[in-house]
This record gives structure tokens, C-alpha cells and sequence, in this order.
């Protein structure tokens, strides 16, 4: 536990001294976010319609453009290594360096999404609805994603395949995210749809660290 | 403690040597010499437990290290090509995070003295991005200046980029780690005079027979 901290605290140290980053994910999802009210026009029920989607969408497209960096910049200056051969077992690297991600990226864009939606003009209880949908989301982009970096460690144009290798198995999540919240603008409970994104959030916080792991094994040999 | 028995290393497909077998006690001092990729640095992750021997095991107090897990982690200090410093860290922090990560706490007058000892202790605030290239190899090198449990090291060509006044320290903190009772192994191109109550130099040629001297 106090090896989760130490990485966990340092990888959040080093994501607050390059805000850039950051920043850089934050703005790429408000940007695309509000890019489809242009593309699509000014009709309100039309927009309305299409937000749980679109904001789930830039979502997606956000983590994914965070996510080579994950284990790529410590896998080059041998802290990847020194971290292997370290008394910790490498489930707690792994957990840690995924808490911290999700910390730095996935909560910064749940908390986004609702000024998004205010902009396209939800109603206040969908609002909340695309908040829970997202906090409930985001850990598994960061779940399922470390597997993918981990996966993709080394490789040329990691970015690119990354997002092929990635993006279908965010569709479920995708699916229910914006589900949730379409079912909440037509007057549904979405609870169902909340429920099922929790269910996902307790497999692939099983499968996303155990296959990351098997993975990071595999590109230190 | 440390011994190697039938051990063969592979990269790439390529043999790189096989059928070596050592022993190392307390004390004991490895060089391990050899041309460009006669696999050294293969040599010393297989002895870290990174790369997987092709065949052969590698045993640390009689147990193969696979089976020992974590606790040979707290027991073995690997030091790789790489510095493992981070851009975005002081020097301090780079080595309050190395240290803490391999299970010690120490306290920060400590950590000052080690960077003392390695000449960078008027660097501790620098964020690690500003470092030259051997101070940067100091950094990483000072954990060997803190108090250290690790009765093993495994350093991969340690007096690479460092000038001979560090070299000099470095040496010293190696032969004070071997009076000890602490094990050394070491690849080196340069050769640095480390004081050794027992030293073994192991030649890795390119052809596949292996050459012990005692």
C-alpha cells in the first residue's frame, strides 16, 4: 500500500509540473466537444439529441491521445526497469501509475462534461446523469487503456495502433455512457444503463492491470 | 550467495553465450568484460531478473531467483544503461523517489549527504531536465552512497560519462560496499581499481565458450 502512494503521488508530482499535458487533453475534448454544435448547426432539439454521444465521443478521443504516454516516457529513462527489479510487486506499479492517470486525465474530463452539456443546454438532472456516467467511464479508459500502452511499449506509431487496438473495446463503454444519458432526456431511469457501466468498471479493473502487467513483463525482457 | 549454473543467454534469436556457470560469495567482486555485444548488459538483467535465461538458473542464498520474488528486489540493487532520472524532478526528489521505491525510508539529511558524496549536493533543487550527462549519471549513482540493505549490485558500466574525480568516489563506495561483505558485479570498459577481498574477471567472447580467471 505505501508503494501505491509513493507512485501514485510521484507520477501526479510530475503530471502538475507538465500542465501541458494536461491542458492538452482538457482542451483537444472541449474543442471536438463543441465542434459538432458547428458541424451540425443551430437547431437545439437536434443538439440536444446528440450531446450524450458527442461529449462521450471527445471523451474517448481525449483519453486515447493521453493515453501512449502512460508508461512510454518511464519505459525510455529506465524508471519502467528500476521499478521491475524494485521489492513492489509490479500489480501495485501498475495500479498506482492507472489511479494517477485517471486522477490527471479521466477526472478532469468527467468534470468538463457537465459545462459541455450546460452549453448544448441539458436539463439540470441530465447533467448529473453525464457526470455519473463519466465518473463511472473514465477509470475504465484508464483501466483497459494501461493494458493498450503497456501492449503498444516500444512499438513505432504506438499512437495510431493504439487507438485501433483500443477503441472497440471502448464501444460497451461507449454505448452505455451516452445511453445513460439520453435515457435521462427521454425521461427513462437510466440506473440500468449506470449499473452496467459499474459492472464493466469491476472487469476491467480485473483484466486491465493483470493483462498491463503480462504486458510490460514482455517489453522489459 | 550469487551463483549461475548452466546459464545461456539469447537475444534476438542470437546465442549470445551459454553454459556459464559462476559462484560469488560475500565479498566477491564479478567484472564482467567483453567486446560490444558479447552480452554484458544481457548478463546483468538476466542476474537482476529482467530477461529470462534461454536455459540455466541463476540462484540468489541457494533459491532461483524466479521463486524468490519480491524479497530478492530488497536484497539486489540494479543499476542499468539507463539512469532512470526524471526530467521533471529535482535531484532530490529523483532520489528520495529511488530510494523510497526500493522499500527505504530515509530521512532527507541522509539524502544529502549522499549527493554530497557524489558532488552534487549544491544541484538538490535543479529539476533533473537542466543536468549534463554525467550528473545525471551521479544522480542515479548516489543511492549507492545512501544506507543500503542491498547486499547485491548489479551496475552496468557505472563509470560511463563520469570524470575521474567520480569515478575515484564511485570506486571507493563499491570497495567499502565489498569490505562489507557486500557482492559486486560490474561491467566496465574502463579499468578502475576496486579494492576486493576476492575479485573474479569473466570474459564473454563472441564464440561460445566462456573463459573463467579467478
Amino acid at each position: 500500500m505505501r508503494g501505491f502512494a509513493i507512485i501514485a503521488r510521484r507520477d501526479l508530482r510530475i503530471a502538475l509540473r507538465r500542465k501541458g499535458d494536461v491542458l492538452n487533453v482538457l482542451v483537444f475534448f472541449v474543442l471536438v466537444a463543441s465542434l459538432f454544435a458547428l458541424g451540425v448547426g443551430p437547431e437545439p432539439n437536434q443538439l440536444r439529441a446528440i450531446v450524450p454521444g458527442v461529449v462521450w465521443v471527445g471523451a474517448l478521443l481525449a483519453a486515447l491521445l493521453s493515453l501512449p504516454r502512460l508508461f512510454a516516457a518511464d519505459f525510455a529513462d529506465g524508471t519502467l526497469e528500476q521499478m521491475l527489479v524494485s521489492p513492489q510487486p509490479l500489480a501495485v506499479v501498475v495500479l498506482a501509475k492507472i489511479a494517477a492517470h485517471w486522477l490527471s486525465t479521466g477526472l478532469p474530463l468527467a468534470l468538463a462534461a457537465p459545462l459541455i452539456g450546460l452549453q448544448y443546454g441539458l436539463p439540470s438532472e441530465a447533467l448529473l446523469v453525464l457526470l455519473a456516467s463519466l465518473l463511472l467511464g473514465t477509470p475504465v479508459l484508464s483501466l483497459l487503456g494501461a493494458a493498450g500502452a503497456a501492449l503498444t511499449l516500444g512499438a513505432r506509431g504506438a499512437g495510431a495502433l493504439l487507438g485501433l487496438l483500443l477503441l472497440p473495446l471502448f464501444v460497451p463503454v461507449l454505448v452505455f455512457g451516452a445511453g445513460a444519458v439520453t435515457a435521462s432526456l427521454t425521461g427513462i431511469n437510466p440506473s440500468a444503463h449506470l449499473s452496467l457501466l459499474g459492472a464493466f468498471l469491476a472487469v476491467s479493473s480485473l483484466i486491465g492491470p493483470w493483462a498491463a502487467c503480462a504486458a510490460l513483463r514482455v517489453a522489459l525482457d | 550467495m550469487l551463483e549461475t549454473t548452466a546459464l545461456a543467454c539469447e537475444r534476438g534469436g542470437l546465442r549470445l553465450f551459454s553454459d556459464l556457470g559462476f559462484a560469488l560469495d560475500g565479498g566477491g567482486l564479478l567484472r564482467v568484460r567483453g567486446a560490444n555485444g558479447s552480452g554484458k548488459t544481457t548478463l546483468l538483467r538476466t542476474l537482476a531478473g529482467l530477461t529470462r535465461p534461454a536455459a540455466g538458473t541463476v540462484r540468489w542464498r541457494g533459491s532461483a531467483i524466479g521463486e524468490l520474488g519480491e524479497t530478492y528486489g530488497s536484497e539486489m540493487l540494479f543499476l542499468g544503461h539507463s539512469p532512470a532520472v526524471k526530467d521533471e524532478l529535482t535531484v532530490l526528489e529523483n532520489l528520495e523517489f529511488s530510494s523510497r521505491i526500493s522499500g527505504l525510508e530515509i530521512p532527507q539529511s541522509k539524502i544529502k549527504n549522499a549527493l554530497e558524496q557524489l558532488g552534487i549536493a549544491r544541484l538538490s533543487n535543479l529539476p533533473a531536465g537542466h543536468l549534463s550527462q554525467g550528473q545525471r549519471r551521479r544522480t542515479a549513482l548516489a543511492r549507492l552512497a545512501l544506507p543500503n540493505p542491498a547486499t547485491l549490485w548489479l551496475l552496468d558500466e557505472p563509470f560511463a560519462a563520469l570524470d575521474d574525480e567520480a569515478i575515484e568516489r564511485v570506486s571507493a563506495l563499491c570497495a567499502a560496499h565489498l569490505a562489507a561483505g557486500g557482492l559486486l558485479v560490474l561491467t566496465s570498459h574502463q579499468d578502475v581499481a576496486i579494492a576486493a577481498p576476492a575479485a573474479q574477471t569473466l570474459e564473454l567472447p563472441a564464440a561460445a565458450s566462456i573463459e573463467l580467471r579467478g
